[in-house]
């Protein structure tokens, strides 16, 4: 379970982001790998422990799964393979060692306003 | 003079943290010329006596050192030692995978000398050290036969992120019916082309082979090393 610590990372990158942008922000977008090693509802819910007493407090994480995608060295082409237990081309079969997506762990966008919020009391 | 919500493009990688200190260390390895295995397995998987017994046979010839993580105690830095290499524990307290940054930190002041080798052995776990890397030149990842066929496929994402796999406890493996022809199917699943070695590190059966394997591969990593 290391999904807390990666969610405390999220809000510490975001909100160095919006500090330096001086932006409130309301949702964070990440792209989460299906290699990753990050499991989507833990980090949902860790995300939302990591913001109490931030200043993203309330916002939401918006996380947009990505497959694993493969060079198939035979079709000459990158394919979605069917499944993370079989690394092969789904229409031709040949094995795909070459990943080219599905380890991202990255953040993409944030959904922000202007106006900056008050940080709650208590925190930093 | 508040303006709607609006989006802004960023593209931050969560972990760049950890892969630039990993980045760090890897230069700083290829400049001292040391070749860097981390372990990653199952608790219990054996690891550890793997470990020690392939310091020991590197001894006579190279220079080896080990870094142990766990979450506490020192008992695996205490059995390596056995082996005569340098071997220094990282105590991760709660955590269940090692950083970069632990590395790094294990390594600050750590009279070893002039390595050859060094193996980090990461805590027991086939979740989340897949995401972390440390540096190392290759992982390793061991199994041992009373795991079952399908740990591969259980754990897809550590298989597909390790280089090579060793199939520990090789002795056990007519008492738990082991069929090594699935086992080898299933790496082939999620990590195509895959290396992997059958061994025991009690009767040192196939310990032979993992040991020139990673010498080898030692030697083409210090070719591409400039002196």
């Amino acid at each position: 379970m290391h999904e807390l610590s990666i969610a405390m990372s999220i809000v510490d990158m975001a909100q160095e982001e919006a500090e330096r942008r001086d932006v409130t922000i309301d949702a964070v977008y990440l792209e989460l790998g299906a290699l990753s090693g990050v499991v989507a509802e833990a980090l949902s819910f860790s995300y939302e422990m990591a913001c109490s007493g931030t200043p993203l407090e309330g916002s939401r994480l918006v996380i947009k799964q990505v497959p694993i995608e493969a060079y198939c060295s035979c079709c000459k082409v990158t394919r979605t393979v069917s499944s993370i237990q079989w690394f092969c081309c789904p229409e031709c079969g040949t094995p795909t060692p070459e990943i080219i997506h599905g380890k991202e762990l990255a953040i993409t966008a944030l959904e922000v306003h202007d106006e900056r919020r008050t940080a709650p009391a208590g925190s930093a | 003079m508040s303006a709607g919500p609006r989006l802004l493009e960023v593209r931050k990688n969560v972990l760049k943290q950890n892969d630039l200190m990993a980045r760090a260390l890897r230069e700083r390895f290829r400049a001292q010329c040391t070749f860097v295995v981390s372990l990653v397995s199952s608790p219990g998987a054996g690891k550890t006596a793997f470990l020690e017994k392939m310091l020991t046979m590197l001894q006579p010839h190279y220079r080896a050192a080990a870094l142990v993580g766990d979450l506490a105690t020192e008992n695996d830095a205490i059995r390596l030692a056995r082996s005569r290499a340098p071997v220094k524990q990282i105590t991760t307290g709660t955590l269940c995978h090692l950083e970069a940054a632990m590395v790094e930190r294990a390594l600050d002041g750590w009279q070893t000398g002039q390595l050859d080798f060094l193996f980090i052995e990461n805590v027991g776990n086939l979740v989340c050290p897949s995401s972390y890397d440390l540096g190392e030149n290759l992982r390793l990842v061991l199994l041992s036969v009373t795991e079952g066929e399908d740990k591969p496929l259980k754990y897809p994402t550590i298989f597909n992120s390790a280089d090579v796999a060793v199939i520990s406890k090789a002795d056990l493996a007519g008492a738990v019916e082991f069929d090594g022809d699935l086992l080898k199917a299933n790496l082939e699943a999620v990590r195509p082309g895959m290396r992997y070695f059958s061994v025991s590190a009690k009767t040192g059966a196939g310990m032979d082979e993992c040991l020139e394997f990673l010498t080898e591969r030692m030697a083409e990593f210090a070719q591409r090393t400039p002196a």
